[in-house]
C-alpha cells in the first residue's frame, strides 16, 4: 500500500480525481462514511480553488500518525498568486471570485486541522488534517 | 460524463449517473434550461442519489439552475441527497433553503404535481 498519493491540478477532471483518490486512501483508515465526505468535500474546495485562482497546482495526500492515532493529510499546494489577505479570504462569504466565499472558512470546519501559508506571487499551501477514530 | 435527462410528460427528470466535474453540471445546466423552453415543462427533477459530495460550486449550480428555470415557468425539486452529504453541505455552511428538495423520485414527482395542480387552479 502506498502511503502517499499526489494528483496534479490543472482541468476540472483533476478536481473529481483528487477527491477519488482523498476517498480511496482515507477509506484505509476506517472513517466513517460521514467522515468520508466530509474530507472529500474539503478536498475538492481546495483543489477547485487551485484551478480558478492559481491555475495549475497539486493535491497530496497522505497518511499520517500521531501517537498511534491515524489520520489523513492533505495538502494543497500551487505556485499561483497568493493571497494578500488571509484574515479575509478564511472568512465566510468573502469571494474575489463568484463564489459563495465558503470553500475556505467551509474547509476549515470539515477537518480536524487546518493551516494555510500564502505569500504574493509565490503561491499558496494549505496543509489540512482529519484524525480517524481509534480502532478496537 | 454528461447527466441523461428524460423528458416524462411535463416534466423533465435529470439522474445524475456518476461523480460530475463542474463542466458537467454547467453542462446540465444549459441542457435543462435549454429543454425546459423547448418542451415547455412545467417540472425538473435533479435526481442527485448517486452523488457522493456535493460542494459549493455544485450547490451554487443546483440552485442556479431552480432559480433559472423558474425564470421559465418551470419548478425544480432536487431529489435523493444522501444524509452524509447533507450534513457536509450544513458544516460547510451551505444551504439550499430556496430551492424545493424531496427525499426520493416518487416524493419529487407528487411534489410537482400538487404544485402544477395549484397553479392551473389559479389560472381559472
Ligand atoms: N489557491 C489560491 N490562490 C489564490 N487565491 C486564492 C486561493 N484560494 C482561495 N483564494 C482567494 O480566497 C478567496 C476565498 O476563497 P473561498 O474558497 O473561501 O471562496 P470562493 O472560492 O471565492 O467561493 P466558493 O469556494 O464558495 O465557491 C477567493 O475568492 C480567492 O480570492
Ligand atoms: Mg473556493
Amino acid at each position: 500500500m502506498t502511503d502517499e498519493v499526489r494528483v496534479s491540478v490543472s482541468s476540472d477532471a483533476d478536481v473529481v480525481e483528487a477527491r477519488e483518490k482523498g476517498r480511496e486512501l482515507s477509506a484505509t483508515l476506517g472513517f466513517s462514511s460521514i467522515d468520508l465526505t466530509l474530507i472529500v468535500t474539503a478536498i475538492s474546495e481546495v483543489a477547485r480553488n487551485i484551478l480558478l485562482y492559481a491555475k495549475q497546482g497539486e493535491i497530496v495526500l497522505r497518511l499520517d500518525n500521531n501517537g498511534g492515532q491515524h489520520g489523513i493529510v492533505v495538502v494543497a499546494r500551487d505556485d499561483g498568486p497568493g493571497i494578500p489577505d488571509l484574515e479575509l479570504a478564511m472568512r465566510d462569504s468573502y469571494s474575489t471570485g463568484n463564489g459563495l466565499g465558503l470553500g475556505l472558512p467551509g474547509a476549515r470546519r470539515l477537518m480536524d486541522e487546518f493551516e494555510i501559508e500564502s505569500e504574493i506571487s509565490k503561491g499558496t499551501t494549505i496543509v489540512m488534517k482529519k484524525w480517524a477514530p481509534e480502532r478496537v | 460524463m454528461a447527466v441523461p435527462i428524460l423528458k416524462q410528460g411535463h416534466y423533465l427528470i435529470a439522474s445524475i449517473q456518476a461523480a460530475l466535474s463542474d463542466s458537467d453540471v454547467l453542462q446540465l445546466q444549459d441542457d435543462l434550461v435549454e429543454q425546459v423552453g423547448r418542451f415547455r415543462s412545467r417540472g425538473i427533477i435533479v435526481d442527485v442519489t448517486a452523488l457522493d459530495v456535493m460542494d459549493s460550486f455544485a450547490s451554487r449550480s443546483l440552485r442556479g439552475i431552480a432559480h433559472m428555470t423558474r425564470l421559465r415557468g418551470a419548478e425544480t425539486v432536487i431529489v435523493g441527497i444522501q444524509p452524509e452529504v447533507a450534513f457536509a453541505m450544513v458544516q460547510l455552511g451551505m444551504s439550499l433553503e430556496d430551492v424545493h428538495t424531496a427525499l426520493d423520485l416518487e416524493e419529487g414527482l407528487s411534489f410537482l404535481d400538487t404544485q402544477l395542480k395549484e397553479s392551473t387552479d389559479g389560472d381559472r
